[in-house]
């Protein structure tokens, strides 16, 4: 399954240009089928450890460019998600889909980031011995075998890729630095800026603004609606002037032990009672 | 933007080495040849005459180096800690002692005393074609090569890492050592091969042989140390030392480790195994003790002394220790142990990035100061 849509995806860039193929080429460019607007679908998720149900039953989907904010008290089971999404965490039953056809439950970590989820995680987890730029250079889209890796050369558009992406985190100053020398919120950008040299379809933020100070939350803020529409992104998040900030009137979910418990608009979830009950309310 | 990105560079992505750098490996690697020619071109006794016993010493702390440098690429680069890179120099120089055994002989097809004891009429398929000078290097190459890779695919394959990973090492080295000492093993148990007479046709003792032998050391530490340096210069090498940091980071940005380590784990058991073959020539022997835990400990000791991570440190750790030891071993004998242990510790606790990294850091105060 995982095998025959990797291969249709580099067949089909080696017969970009040569014409044939027509409508059906253009579908699976990205390798990823969201001809029904979602591009991702999990499915009754379940994950049990030792008893403890971190996720129940959980469904979810998020549809194709949407800004999605997921809220929810401790324990609710908001990262456990993640890590069933990125293939870390196998599901003890359920299923998930990227797009129509990808089974992540089947996959590991490093398939389904080729496929094209990017993950930033809860801590800022950057190569502190490399730098700002090589950093960059290691999350950059290619491919990531050990033989092109070798032979790796950076092209002059691969060179202004990152230079953008060094501007936007306004990080060109220190693009030379070792990244371990960076302030905290300046390594969250870069975690940032990493997913999207992947040139990720999905983006799963787990908690993007923890410890940071204020104008770099601002300015995180910023940067997440920059990327609204470009990507379709998943944001989990406890501040929440941080998730009224980005959520503008799109949907934001409320886990609570491990299954959902309110979608809607930020109003509407904030006048919810079952969620003032669990979470808001206290 | 287009400016800006002209100039922008990875840190580690110019040239394989700087002018300056290059200039210093063609130095000292000319001086270190003109060595056998002292040896060569002057009557003993000369001033300006070396021995033939230093001329051995230093070829040997060459192979000892390319090991170092090979221990270096895994552990350095990918951290991953090898305590059985003695099995892969072993491997090699058995390789190459297979070779030796029977070029000495007056006939190839004549068996080694050994075998003669144990009542083997011919040599066991294994040794096929091992009269051959380059079947026996391409073994040289390949079964060093082979194991590693086996090895190691089931190993990374199943996220062994750390400590585990360098226990393992250890007891595989401990095993083939168990292995090789018996006699029915087939390569002449705990007396290994040695009283080796010629290669290639040269007669192996003479100075000229020699001196050969020599030169082909330090071609190929040498040759060695610029494919390391390629290998760590390049895209791949940074991901290698992205392993080392943050291996499941890497993970998520879609590298499968496995193949990268692999590649490396692989390419250094083949340098090291090329090691032992130009070891055992000149060294005239090769015993299962070669495959003892001591010398795979000691080789880690040479990386860390010298400094993990540089490539050139390994080299200098190398010839440091085995100076010492040569010197212990004569003048004081019963305390080089304790020796060599009160520098691994002193180098652990005062210079973890060794030898090297201490004069990377002088060489930095001064150009602060000045």
């Amino acid at each position: 399954m995982m095998n025959t849509n990797l291969h249709t995806r580099k067949d089909q860039s080696t017969a970009e240009g040569a014409g044939g193929q027509a409508s059906y080429g253009r579908f699976k460019q990205s390798g990823v089928d969201t001809t029904h607007g979602a591009i991702l679908y999990l499915e009754s998720i379940s994950v049990i450890f030792d008893g403890f149900k971190a996720l129940n039953d959980l469904s979810l989907d998020i549809g194709v460019g949407e800004l999605r904010c997921i809220i929810g008290p401790n324990g609710a089971g908001k990262t456990t998600m993640m890590d069933v999404i990125t293939g870390k965490t196998k599901p003890t039953s359920g299923s998930a889909y990227f797009g129509q056809s990808i089974d992540l439950t089947k996959m590991h970590e490093a398939q389904i980031a080729d496929v094209g989820i990017g993950r930033k995680f809860q801590r800022p987890t950057v190569f502190e011995q490399h730098t700002v730029f090589e950093n960059l250079e290691l999350a950059m889209k290619m491919n990531k075998r050990v033989r092109p890796t070798l032979f790796a050369r950076l092209t002059g558009t691969q060179k202004d890729k990152i230079a953008e992406t060094l501007e936007l985190l306004r990080l060109t100053q220190e693009y030379q630095r070792p990244a371990g020398l960076l302030s905290h919120g300046q390594k969250q950008w870069l975690e940032i800026g990493m997913l999207l040299m992947q040139e990720p379809l999905l983006l799963l933020l787990d908690e993007p603004v923890a410890g940071m100070t204020d104008a770099e939350t601002e300015r995180t803020g910023e940067l997440l609606n920059d990327l609204r529409g470009k990507h379709s992104l998943m944001v989990v998040e406890h501040d929440m002037d941080f998730v009224n900030q980005i959520a503008q009137d799109g949907k934001v979910t409320v886990l609570c032990e491990g299954s959902v418990l309110a979608e809607g608009t930020m109003a509407q979830v904030q006048n919810d009672e079952r969620v003032i009950e669990v979470y808001l309310g206290r | 933007m287009n400016s800006l990105s002209n100039n922008l560079q990875p840190r580690s992505m110019g040239p394989l080495f700087s002018a300056k750098a290059w200039t210093a490996i063609i130095l000292v690697t000319a001086v270190f040849a003109c060595l056998p020619i002292l040896n060569l071109s002057f009557a003993p006794g000369h001033t300006l005459h070396i021995s033939a016993y230093t001329i051995g010493l230093i070829g040997k702390f060459t192979c000892y180096a390319m090991a170092a440098l090979a221990l270096d690429l895994v552990w350095g680069y990918a951290g991953i800690l090898s305590l059985g890179h003695g099995l892969f120099f072993a491997l090699g120089g058995y390789g190459m002692g297979m070779y030796l055994m029977r070029a000495g002989k007056s006939s190839p097809d004549i068996v080694p005393d050994f075998m003669t004891f144990l009542s083997w009429k011919a040599y066991p398929w294994f040794w096929s074609f091992t009269e051959h000078f380059w079947y026996a290097m391409l073994l040289v190459l390949l079964v060093p090569g082979l194991l590693a890779f086996i090895f190691g695919y089931f190993a990374f394959r199943s996220r062994i890492k750390g400590v585990y990973f360098s226990i393992i090492t250890q007891a595989l080295t401990f095993a083939a050592m168990l292995l090789f000492f018996r006699n029915e093993t087939g390569f002449g148990g705990n007396n290994g091969f040695t009283d080796f007479k010629r290669i290639l046709g040269f007669d192996i003792t003479s100075p000229q042989t020699r001196a050969a032998l020599y030169w082909l050391s330090l071609g190929a530490l040498l040759a060695a140390l610029i494919l390391g340096r390629a290998i760590t210069q390049s895209k791949l090498g940074r991901v290698l030392t992205a392993i080392r940091d943050a291996e499941s980071r890497l993970r998520f940005l879609g590298y499968e480790p496995l193949g990268f380590k692999l590649f490396v784990w692989t390419v250094s058991a083949m340098i090291c195994g090329v090691a032992g073959a130009l070891y055992v020539p000149q060294v005239g022997i090769i015993n299962p003790g070669e495959m003892s835990t001591e010398n795979s400990i000691e080789m880690v000791i040479w990386v860390a002394t010298g400094g993990r991570g540089t490539l050139i440190g390994p080299i200098v750790g190398a010839g440091v220790i085995n100076g010492l030891k040569t010197w212990f071993t004569s003048a004081l004998p019963e305390f080089w142990l304790y020796a060599l242990g009160l520098i691994f510790v002193l180098v652990t606790l005062f210079l973890p990035q060794g030898i090297v990294g201490l004069i990377r850091r002088l060489g930095r105060r001064e150009k602060a100061l000045s």
